[in-house]
């Protein structure tokens, strides 16, 4: 974006342009392999084995789900019970109050709602979405990243990350282009 | 360095051997432009206005029967007693059950890994979500006064102090409903953010950038990114899948629930949701036939597409016939005098023409199907649909009329007449739909660009970069 001297504290990381989701993958094992920890992809689509490339934790997405999903039977059940035997009692053919059976459809489709309402949310919070500005849209090329090209990024905030080395390192990789990513 | 795009496979399938799920001679670049030029390249084709126009005047009767309705009240149906239950309830079964293959396609397919789902699902959710609110509309409107359904259907705590019966079918397919309108919507916008993301690069308007940035929520496909998204697309269809199950189950409890004869049966469930599959599959080939010729995308809805859901419907046909040759055993089985009536009547009472082209449009034209030429066959496969869709919303009209014209009493039986506002208000929603559907190819990927993509790298890597296309159709 701007245009002033870019220093090593202005730049957001190093990015390589890559032509196919293999090289993509083969650059991410080799940069992870030389040492680099504040790496990320961008594909695309999903690229099988990214996962383990960049060796990143497991997602704490299902484990959401399943707080959401229990939080929804619990309030849907709770909902029924409450107001069918304490707030609004009516007595229908001698039928108990808490007639359990009946109740199972509405908690069942509370704990889907929940659930997936979660699944959508947790991942748009964790992945910080909406997000209206990123470094990486700077780079002229990234466009490319929503049709066919596939970048890698070593971020700034690397401990090895050194302005020249790291290009030089990305160079070895023998990518489309390098380019550095201002802030 | 690898090409970007990869030349086509030599080879050609022939006709016998199944046909790839991606046209050979594309690339990574080419889905994109095919797919997003379908928004983005300013041309609409004339036949779009055409139908347009068409749609846009039947929701303008939609509007009008709904006016007509709400001023007056519910009289001007031909509803009355003992069939209380007429269109409203007739067409708000049919268009749930329309619905269920966009689910069906996106999620249940998506857990047993069958690959052809991928460039249907993004059209076949939309379906589900223009056909739920369909179907929304009639319970509400046959309520007479929506205004007043909120304390009827929804547990809030009004100033009246009235809560909903719990114990009723009836709010159970209130939450089923919109739970499953809920989900479906969640479920198509996660989709729809990386190809957003696809389009805002895409697009050459300052408006269109601004529009598809906003809706891509600064989407930039992060691996990071992508790792949580997989995941949670998953769980997504992972929990969407038991809800298409439990929501046409629910839908067949109103009736199943209740005593009348015709109604009261514990094979409504699985017989409605095979129905419901049924009925979508045929209304995805009725929109998707024209829509990928229109739009040149048979690269990507192939005959293989086509082949395998003529193939579910011949399925999921045979369900529901199993499902009308066990009413009728029943009916004798049972040796319950009104069961048995019941099924009498339905085949040589005053409605037996609406019975007997119930068997005709959706058991015997279906069979068509066991045919390899028929299902190669376009213009049969969108009759044979065609006919499928006036089947199930004739097996919805069998169910209610016929159970409710003759019940226990002969004093209390009656004949229904629909009227033209019961007509009106159902080819508006057809219309409604369609107006919908038409809006949506004009503003959105109708089919999934980074799904695709993710396909075709798959099938050009994971087997040898040779027979890709025919690897993934074999």
């Amino acid at each position: 974006m701007s245009t002033h001297q870019t220093t090593t504290s202005s730049l957001h990381g190093m990015m390589a342009e890559f032509a196919s989701a293999e090289e993509l993958l083969d650059a991410a094992r080799r940069t992870r392999g030389a040492g680099y920890r504040n790496v990320d992809a961008y594909s695309p689509f999903p690229v099988h084995g990214m996962d383990e490339a960049l060796a990143l934790p497991k997602s704490p997405v299902p484990l959401f789900v399943l707080i959401g999903a229990l939080a929804g039977t619990a309030l849907g059940f709770g909902l029924e019970y409450w107001v069918s035997v304490i707030e609004y009692p009516i007595m229908v053919g001698g039928k108990p109050f808490f007639s359990w059976p009946a109740f199972v459809p509405v908690a069942y489709e509370t704990t889907i709602l929940l659930g997936g309402l979660t699944a959508a949310i947790s991942m748009l919070m964790i992945n910080g979405l909406p997000m209206p500005y990123h470094p990486v849209f700077n780079v002229e090329r990234f466009s490319h990243a929503m049709t066919d090209r596939f970048f890698l990024c070593i971020e700034a905030t690397d401990p090895k990350f050194n302005r020249e080395e790291t290009k030089k390192f990305l160079e070895g990789l023998h990518p489309y282009q390098v380019s550095e990513v201002e802030e | 360095m690898a090409s970007v795009a990869h030349s086509a496979p030599e080879t050609h399938a022939p006709d016998e051997v199944v046909h790839p799920l991606i046209a050979p001679g594309n690339s990574y670049k080419s889905i994109t432009e095919k797919i997003s030029n379908v928004i983005l390249s300013g041309k609409t084709p004339r036949v779009w206005f055409f139908w347009f126009g068409i749609a846009f005047l039947f929701v303008n009767i939609l509007g009008l029967s709904a006016t007509v309705l709400l001023l007056i009240g519910t009289g001007i149906w031909g509803i009355t007693i003992p069939i209380g239950w007429g269109f409203a309830i007739i067409n708000f079964v049919w268009w749930i059950g329309i619905g269920h293959a966009g689910t069906l396609i996106s999620a249940v397919l998506l857990l047993l890994n069958q690959k052809w789902r991928t460039s249907i699902n993004r059209f076949a959710e939309t379906m589900t979500i223009f056909a739920v609110m369909c179907a929304g509309m009639f319970p509400l409107l046959h309520t007479g006064r929506p205004w007043l359904a909120a304390y009827w259907l929804m547990p809030y705590p009004s100033t009246m102090g009235v809560w909903p019966q719990f114990r009723s079918p009836l709010i159970w397919d209130v939450f089923a409903v919109s739970t499953y309108l809920t989900i479906s919507a969640v479920f198509w916008i996660v989709g729809l953010i990386p190809d957003f993301a696809a389009l805002r690069e895409r697009a050459t308007s300052r408006f269109g950038k601004v529009t598809y940035g906003m809706l891509a929520m600064g989407w930039r496909g992060s691996a990071r990114h992508w790792h949580h998204y997989e995941i949670a697309y998953l769980l997504l269809a992972g929990l969407s899948t038991p809800l298409v199950v439990s929501v046409h189950s629910i839908v067949s409890f109103d009736f199943a629930v209740s005593v009348i004869p015709g109604w009261h049966t514990t094979i409504f469930p699985p017989y409605f949701v095979a129905g419901a599959i049924y009925a979508g599959f045929a209304m995805v080939l009725t929109l998707g036939i024209p829509m990928r010729k229109v739009w040149k995308l048979e690269d990507f809805i192939t005959m293989r597409h086509i082949d395998c859901m003529a193939k579910v419907m011949l399925a999921t046909g045979l369900f529901v016939a199993y499902g009308y040759g066990m009413e009728a055993f029943m009916g004798y089985y049972s040796a319950n005098t009104y069961e048995g009536f019941m099924m009498i009547n339905r085949m040589t009472g005053p409605y037996w023409w609406s019975y007997w082209s119930l068997i005709f449009f959706n058991v015997l034209i279906p069979q068509l199907l066991w045919f390899r030429s028929i299902r190669a066959n376009i213009p049969a496969l969108f009759w044979i649909s065609m006919s499928i869709n006036i089947g199930m919303w004739l097996e919805r009209f069998v169910i209610v009329v016929t159970s409710l014209h003759r019940d226990f009493l002969p004093s209390s039986w009656g004949m229904y007449y629909p009227t033209v506002w019961d007509w009106g208000l159902f080819a508006g929603t057809i219309g409604f739909f369609l107006f919908m559907m038409l809006l949506f190819i004009r503003v959105a990927p109708i089919i999934s660009i980074a799904e695709v993509r993710g396909l075709f790298a798959e099938t050009r890597h994971g087997h040898g970069k040779k027979h890709g296309a025919e690897e993934v159709a074999a």
